[in-house]
């Protein structure tokens, strides 16, 4: 048998780091980019973390063939001056995980073709670059203009920068500047330490994916404190997610319809989510689902009066939702602001590492769910559709299939949680002993897309590293490359139909 | 055909909530916190709290800290029950401290209310909202309230783009060090008389994310708030109950 040079493990699996093999960096960089040629796997993550003497890589490569989680390492003496050569060079969806290294490390990638700051983290390595100085891309002519927006922007929402390239109405190039939301999230994890304090902090990473971020981390505290997982408890947390999925596609919906200009399905959609987040104000006490996912158990059990508003619910949720997409995917006037509009290509999502719904809308099946799946999933299996053409109409109709495969999904599993008897177990707050010496990847697709959290502990057990990838930090160029060619003003239209995080990206 | 539209209209019906100052929300919902006298290890209860929103000796919550977990009132239920009153938002920081035996709902005090707040903004409120590091919850019920079922719009409460055209700020999150500089260009262009409003328990004392070294609230140092609006996120109704009884005198 040839030496491995991987550690395999399974979703929201521990293990040991004494037995991820470290490899020289060149091993390591033939290693991944060959198997990176390969269709079905793709990085969830690549970052690395300081030791004592030397900086330890740790490389995530999810295959969805082998439905395994492919981990490598590389380490590298601490010294001044650092140079790699580039994974973005070879393989350029590593471009993202590059830049966040060498922005919090001060590691020089050789032959990155994009070596920019990130996020400019309060904690980077070159503190003389300041969010005002970014170096944006530059095209010189007389005949070009530049239009900049944000960070503030016009509506209520988060902070970020765009910078548009134009050749009169046209888009040439679009550049997507990020980091002003940064709160310090992952060093805030080292100094907050009580499961209480870190289960809120990832419900706040991303306010509207209160529950898929929370579902990362307790998958992953539960795995490595090797808790038993209670099937009721699976199924409920599952729901969960599926709803915050449809609430969250609703509500896009809708915005897309503000950007279209079609104020009944704006109207209609908008005032559909009411009651999907209000349901889950009725379980939980909160909109957003914030305070269901608890490591161990939860204090909102789904009761069987909530489950029968539940499916009332779901019921006349369809009885608006069908009519109202069936009437908007068939008028032409709406069609043809969303048809061929953004379009981008199989080839380019594949490139750039496109994660969740941006990889679905064109042409790659890529939903942990199918591939690395947990709790409920394991058992029941959810459909997940997948589009082709890759423009602001297939964002718009993958999120209608999403919606109605959800529905139907929670009907599934509520139909499997009458036959558990079991009641779900109260959370715990305290005395989960983790596995020390040890690393946990915990994949969980969220409506935008595949959240990762990675988590390494010391000898005693306790968190040394934690690391969070919300969907966005891939999916932003999929915007960018979206408004190429493209009139200024479909701007609004395409943003919208990519729903990303800003919070999420900048942590 | 049109008359899929009619259809459509019909089922849509009537959204919007008649009066705003009435509506019930569901059971466990978490605003204004009432403390009993039992006597418990305060400590112990203290330790409990991620935000260390709970001070002893008497009891007390700090709804400016409080991110409504909740997780007081399970270890504590006889001690600690959050009621459904979503009215918690006020103008004196003080008053979001709620101390044990405390019933009263939380009001703004009217006397602290600069004079030309209601005279010059009770019929009309043009806000400019910063998101400062929030999550997009905070930003998302902000959107809600003016939606078709809060619908604020119809006391003249609106978002609008341009800080020249509005009457003051609305800021939602812990203010990172990345925003501060942005926070004070958008405040310096609001025309006075404006108003400042923090919306979130981010906004009003970093929440969860107090103490990390990402953030720079120096901004709120310098300007006196009008409004405090806690909650994580707030529901629209505390943001438009709160907002109403900043700018309208209160119908006896």
């Amino acid at each position: 048998m040839e030496t491995t040079h991987y550690a395999s493990i399974k979703n929201q699996e521990t293990i040991s780091l004494s037995k991820i093999p470290v490899l020289t960096y060149n091993k390591f960089f033939t290693e991944v980019t060959s198997l990176m040629k390969q269709s079905e796997i793709h990085c969830v993550n690549y970052y690395c973390f300081a030791k004592a003497d030397e900086l330890k890589f740790i490389c995530c490569l999810a295959d969805d063939f082998a439905k395994d989680i492919k981990i490598f390492s590389h380490e590298v003496i601490k010294k001044d001056v650092i140079k790699l050569s580039s994974l973005t060079h070879e393989v350029y969806a590593f471009h993202i995980f590059e830049r966040e290294i060498a922005e919090n490390f001060g590691v020089e990638f050789i032959d990155n073709p994009w070596h920019k700051p990130l996020r400019y983290a309060f904690n980077r390595a070159d503190q003389s670059k300041i969010i005002n100085t970014y170096p944006f891309y530059k095209i010189e002519s007389d005949e070009l203009h530049e239009v900049g927006v944000g960070p503030i922007h016009a509506g209520v929402i988060e902070p970020g920068h765009f910078r548009f390239l134009c050749n009169g109405e046209t888009v040439l190039h679009l550049e997507i500047q990020l980091g002003w939301q940064h709160r310090g999230i992952e060093d805030l994890f080292l100094r907050k330490t009580s499961l209480l304090q870190r289960t809120i902090l990832c419900e706040s990473i991303a306010g509207d994916t209160a529950v898929g971020h929370s579902a990362a981390f307790v998958g992953l505290m539960e795995s490595m404190g090797n808790l038993r997982n209670n099937p009721r408890l699976e199924i409920e947390r599952t729901i969960a997610l599926e709803l915050e999925r449809i609430a969250m596609h609703i509500g896009d919906l809708g915005n897309m319809n503000v950007g279209l200009a079609y104020q009944l399905a704006a109207s209609v959609f908008g005032t559909l989510r009411t009651p999907v987040i209000n349901f889950t104000q009725t379980w939980c006490g909160n909109r957003f689902g914030k305070g269901i996912n608890r490591v161990g158990g939860t204090h909102y059990p789904l009761t069987k009066e909530l489950i029968e508003k539940l499916v009332a619910l779901l019921d006349k949720f369809e009885k608006s939702f069908k009519p109202m997409s069936k009437r908007l995917f068939s008028l032409s006037t709406a069609l043809m602001r969303i048809e061929n509009i953004g379009k981008v290509t199989t080839t380019q999502m594949n490139l750039i590492g496109a994660v969740g719904m941006a990889a679905r809308m064109a042409g790659i099946a890529r939903d942990i769910r199918l591939s690395h799946p947990t709790s409920a999933y394991k058992n029941q299996e959810i459909e997940s559709d997948t589009l082709e053409s890759g423009d602001v109409w297939a964002r718009a109709y993958l999120r209608k299939l999403e919606i109605e495969n959800s529905i139907e999904y929670i009907r599934v599993l509520i139909a499997e949680l009458k036959t558990t008897t079991e009641q779900s177990p109260k959370p715990i707050l305290a005395g989960n002993t983790l596995a020390p010496d040890s690393l946990c990847v915990s994949l969980i697709e969220g409506w935008r897309g595949e959240i990762c959290h990675c988590s390494i502990t010391n000898l005693q057990g306790e968190v040394i590293h934690y690391k969070i990838k919300d969907p966005s930090i891939h999916n932003w160029m999929a915007l960018a490359l979206s408004l190429r060619d493209l009139e200024i003003s479909d701007f609004p239209i395409n943003n919208k139909s990519y729903s990303l995080s800003y919070c999420g990206h900048d942590l | 055909m049109i008359f899929d539209e009619i259809q459509i209209l019909k089922r849509l019906g009537r959204q919007f909530i008649p009066d705003v100052t009435k509506p019930q929300v569901p059971g466990p919902f978490k605003g204004r916190p009432e403390i009993s006298s039992l006597k418990v290890d305060e400590q112990a209860l203290a330790s409990i709290c991620p935000t260390g929103a709970i001070g002893t000796a008497p009891v007390s919550i700090d709804m400016g800290k409080c991110v409504m977990c909740g997780e007081c009132s399970f270890a504590y239920p006889d001690k600690i029950h959050f009621t459904t009153d979503y009215k918690i938002a006020t103008n004196i920081r003080d008053r979001l401290i709620v101390k044990e035996g405390d019933t009263n709902s939380i009001d703004l005090d009217d006397s602290k209310i600069r004079k030309e707040i209601r005279s010059l903004f009770g019929r009309s409120l043009k806000l400019r909202q910063i998101s400062a590091a929030g999550s997009n919850a905070d930003e998302a019920e902000l959107n809600a309230s003016g939606n078709p079922n809060f619908d604020m719009g119809r006391f003249g409460i609106e978002f609008l783009s341009s800080p020249r055209h509005c009457d003051g700020i609305v800021i939602t999150g812990p203010i990172s060090k990345n925003m501060a500089e942005a926070v004070q260009v958008c405040y310096d262009a609001v025309p006075d008389p404006k108003i400042l409003i923090l919306v979130g328990t981010d906004a009003i004392s970093g929440g969860i994310f107090s103490g990390s070294p990402a953030l720079d609230r120096s901004f709120l140092d310098k300007y006196s708030i009008d409004l405090y609006v806690p909650g994580n996120p707030p529901h629209p109704l505390t943001f438009v109950n709160g907002v109403l009884g900043l700018i309208r005198t209160k119908r006896k």
